[in-house]
């Protein structure tokens, strides 16, 4: 039995002073984890650790123009960086356009 | 005095106050050129804008603010596509984060063909957003008690449909906008219906602060004549409901004096 936090319990600590935890591994290979999560409805696995800044790099998005929802919860600009991913996210990254 | 308009008409939202009477969204335009060109002719200084997905495979595309500049141009984000309070308040949390201001526009809908406003969803999401910090302008049916308490939970624009969503078939509900607007001392809107500037017009004479319109613009044939026409039209409307129209008689009263005629 770990001791390691799961994802649900580093959820429930967001919004306290909740440490910028130290990334965790779902899938060991070799010395890569890898981690499963959706981004916009599609399963991508990434190579982890990886937070949000990391995952919007490497996708190519300037983190101006967007705004992230990770399952279901607003991950505010300010903690891109200290927000880790963990396997099972559900990750919604949005912008503006056009509409009436 | 040349009849013009006041120098100081302008009508306040939320804390905020603008000129123009007109807001634009910004959907539906053949490309963000076209979009960008339209607004200019509208004179338009509210434009809604939608949130979606951002386009994985093309991260690199050109963005909306790239052609209409946040900074001059306030984004009014809408919840177009929503049809549960639970999307509405998800998406224009996104939109805040995204944009970082609480004046949203906020519109849940039932299903196709009408996409009417569904009035049990918007009171709920409303009540969500404004406990939550933000500025709701509401669409809605157009129903006066419904208005009435969505003004009463602090929504900051009443926001009635004139027809339903992209249908052009103008102010089909004069009577009944009017019966609202004196229950309503919160900014009131024609949002949805307007089909032409004539359309546009009336909402401004039956007294309403603005109008907001997409298709009208974005689907007439020279979009940014049709803006520029929309602009004239919705200032058009405001004079003469500030002029204050003659009364209707049923019946004919001649113009010229009726002393003087040759025999």
């Amino acid at each position: 039995m770990s001791l390691r936090p799961t994802a649900k319990m580093r959820n429930a600590g967001r919004g306290a002073a909740c440490l910028p935890d130290p990334p965790r591994k779902s899938i060991i290979r070799g010395m890569q984890t890898v981690l499963t999560v959706t981004v916009n409805g599609e399963s991508r696995a990434l190579d982890g650790p990886v937070s949000v800044s990391g995952l919007l790099v490497s996708l190519g998005l300037d983190t101006r123009k967007v705004a992230v929802e990770r399952n279901e919860e607003i991950v505010p600009r300010s903690r891109y960086a200290e927000t880790w991913l963990a396997t099972g996210d559900a990750l919604e990254i949005v912008h503006f356009i056009g509409g009436g | 005095m040349d009849g013009s308009l006041p120098v100081e008409d302008t009508w306040t939202v939320a804390g905020r106050r603008f000129r123009s009477r007109l807001i634009v969204g910004t959907g539906k335009y053949k490309d963000l050129e076209e979009t960008a060109a339209a607004i200019e002719a509208s004179g338009a200084e509210i434009v809604t804008v939608a949130v979606r997905r951002v386009n994985l495979s093309d991260p690199k595309a050109p963005m909306l603010q790239d052609f209409v500049d946040p900074k001059k141009i306030t984004y009014l984000p809408n919840t177009a596509g929503c049809h549960t309070a639970n999307e509405a308040v998800r998406t224009l949390r996104l939109a805040r984060e995204a944009g970082g201001w609480n004046l949203v526009k906020l519109e849940v809908l039932g299903p196709p063909p009408l996409l009417y406003p569904d009035m049990r969803g918007t009171f709920e999401a409303a009540e969500a957003l404004i406990k939550d910090g933000f500025e709701v302008m509401v669409y809605c049916a157009d129903d006066p008690l419904a208005a009435k308490r969505l003004e009463e939970m602090g929504c900051v624009a009443i926001m009635p449909l004139g027809a339903p969503i992209g249908s052009g078939l103008g102010v089909q509900n004069p009577a009944m906008l009017t019966m609202m607007m004196e229950h309503v001392s919160v900014p009131f809107l024609v949002d949805a219906g307007v089909g032409t500037a004539s359309d546009a017009a009336i909402a401004m004479e039956l007294g309403c602060d603005a109008v907001l319109l997409n298709s009208a613009i974005a689907l007439a044939k020279d979009p940014i004549r049709m803006a520029r026409a929309m602009k004239l039209a919705v200032e058009a409307g405001r004079l003469a409901h500030l002029a204050g129209r003659m009364p209707r008689r049923m019946g004919a009263d001649p113009s010229s004096p009726l002393t003087g005629l040759i025999r």
